[in-house]
């Protein structure tokens, strides 16, 4: 699902759209240019590059220097480097993880890893945040924490899409909820009324026996 | 991070000018032609570093390109165009003065190229060749790339040894000399110029090195490390991963045709061995030996290794001790040689003195 919205696989038929554009069919690039940034289930962060590069990178769909200005190292390179470090320290602080931003991105904990990739996709200022399983792998903990800080994004107004299983963290946060049961949509309601749907409880609960 | 760069560059140019001294002083000037020739094969090692170290994307195709560079600059410069000059776009040449008229080995009146336009005419060939062929070939990856440009480096040198205007088994000889200022520097292998072709040369490797450490340094730099790292995610934060790949290229292959050029000249001469695979392997050698992601490692070792193998030290064993080397050095030093235990301990104690202050 996440895949074929942000562009990583091709949809066979049907449309996708995205502030009233259609986006199927695009490079994942393009559709990240576009305003809406992802997180992986796998987590996939750059190696060998500090946490601060990494969330450098999220910066790139806003800035604009190429082969030719990079070469040359022109002023005004030179000043979008600083822009594109300042930003990444604020994001880095915003998620309250700055004292890490030198320690290499795979040398963390895996919390601290999911810590990090969240930070990446917000460097790029979306519209719409996609996160694919963002409590995967957490500890309770980690997770009440997850919650927490994907709360404050929304509240800076960025709209989150999550898709999770883990109950206590969906029901906590979302302000409406899908359900799918082997890609049909059953259900589509707030976390109060889902909790309560009887399709939603004869899929994943089961049906009671009379 | 910006001043150690400079820094690094300006303790190798220092080095540069003391080797020079040393060798005159030492009356061993003869060095010097050996350490211009290595000094145009760095610029091919400091190019397939940027490629294969920081974008990730293997090439055993790039002694084409210095082949490719080489002869089109040799063609280009010696073959006669006197026959076809009634042909309105050879006479316009000939009158711009992007066709001049010069003496051949045998005395005979030839009309052949300005090595300037030669020049640039090998260049640009280049760079739209690999344009098309990195277009399609970079979207394979790891072992399919390593074959696909394997291919690329074996076409180009069948192409060579099979076309009679290249000289076939022969090359091409008699490539006149590269004035670039009449009486002062021109690219040739007479001796009386030994001393500027060697500065000429090593001039050339410290700014393609100074663009590409700034490169790395930059926007672009930092994605090229991303799509190595995961090229998924890169694609996903918005880097167009397919143009930052083929932009690579083409710039390592222009490096690559640059340094092609400039030898060629500084030779008077070029042959297929220039366009061998195990010329290519050569570079993916002495790029592994440097540690990969390592500019100046690749650098220092591209130096010493053709040096070397120039000066004839490794005698007949030459292209066995390169493939001997890579072995080695994937077996027992992945990241390079100046990262293998031995230099490990010595950063080491160097970082905890940092920490507490003692340097």
């Amino acid at each position: 699902m996440f895949n074929l919205i942000s562009g990583f696989l091709r949809p066979n038929s049907g449309e996708i759209m995205f502030n009233g554009q259609q986006i199927q069919g695009l490079k994942p690039y393009h559709i990240a240019a576009k305003g809406m940034s992802r997180t992986f289930q796998h987590i996939k962060l750059f190696p060998k590059m500090t946490i601060l590069e990494n969330v450098m990178i999220g910066r790139h769909v806003h800035s604009k220097s190429e082969f030719i200005a990079g070469m040359l190292n022109l002023p005004w390179t030179r000043r979008e480097e600083m822009r594109i470090k300042e930003k990444a320290m604020e994001i880095l602080a915003f998620l309250g993880i700055s004292d890490m931003a030198d320690t290499e991105a795979t040398s963390l904990a895996y919390g601290q890893q999911r810590m990090v990739e969240l930070a990446r996709a917000l460097a790029c200022e979306p519209r719409l945040l996609l996160l694919d399983e963002p409590a995967a792998g957490l500890n309770m903990r980690e997770t009440a924490e997850m919650g927490r800080l994907i709360t404050k994004i929304r509240d800076s107004g960025i709209t989150v899409l999550i898709v999770e299983h883990d109950m206590s963290l969906v029901m906590n946060i979302s302000d409406e909820i899908v359900v799918l049961s082997y890609g049909q949509k059953i259900a589509d309601d707030v976390p109060l009324a889902i909790q309560k749907d009887s399709e939603v409880i004869r899929v994943y609960l089961g049906e009671e026996n009379d | 991070m910006g001043n150690k760069k400079y820094i690094q560059t300006i303790g190798f140019a220092a080095a540069v000018v003391s080797i020079q001294i040393i060798t005159y002083f030492s009356a061993t000037g003869y060095f010097l032609t050996q350490l211009t020739m290595s000094g145009y094969y760095s610029i091919v090692v400091i190019g397939l570093c940027l490629l294969m170290g920081y974008a990730g994307q293997i090439s055993i195709g790039h002694a084409g390109f210095f082949a490719m560079g080489g002869y089109i600059t040799a063609v280009l410069t010696t073959f006669n165009f006197s026959p076809f000059v009634k042909n309105t776009l050879i006479s316009l040449f000939s009158k711009t003065g992007i066709l001049i008229a010069r003496q051949d080995l045998y005395g005979g009146q030839i009309l052949s190229f300005h090595p300037l336009f030669a020049c640039a005419g090998a260049v640009i060939f280049t760079i739209v060749v690999a344009y098309i062929i990195g277009g399609p070939v970079l979207k394979l990856k790891g072992h399919y790339l390593a074959m696909a440009t394997l291919g690329l480096g074996t076409i180009i040198y069948k192409i060579v040894i099979g076309t009679t205007i290249l000289g076939e088994a022969d090359g091409i000889s008699d490539v006149p000399a590269f004035t670039l200022i009449p009486g002062l520097l021109e690219v040739s292998g007479k001796p009386s110029m030994r001393i500027q072709n060697y500065y000429f040369a090593w001039g050339l490797v410290i700014i393609s090195m100074v663009f590409v450490l700034n490169l790395i340094d930059s926007r672009v730099g930092r994605a090229l490390r991303s799509i190595h790292g995961a090229e998924d995610a890169s694609n996903a934060m918005g880097v167009d991963t397919a143009k930052y790949k083929l932009h690579t290229f083409v710039l390592s292959a222009a490096l690559a045709a640059m340094a092609g050029v400039f030898l060629t000249h500084f030779n008077g001469g070029i042959g297929p061995s220039e366009a061998s695979i195990m010329k290519s392997v050569r570079y993916v050698a002495i790029v592994a030996v440097g540690g990969m992601a390592n500019l100046w490692g690749a650098l220092i070792m591209g130096a010493l290794l053709n040096f070397f193998s120039m000066r004839g030290y490794f005698g007949t064993l030459d292209d066995a001790v390169f493939g001997g080397i890579l072995i080695l050095i994937m077996l027992f030093a992945p990241e390079g040689l100046l990262k293998t235990e031995l230099f490990k301990v010595k950063r080491k104690n160097f970082q905890s003195a940092e920490k507490s202050g003692e340097v």
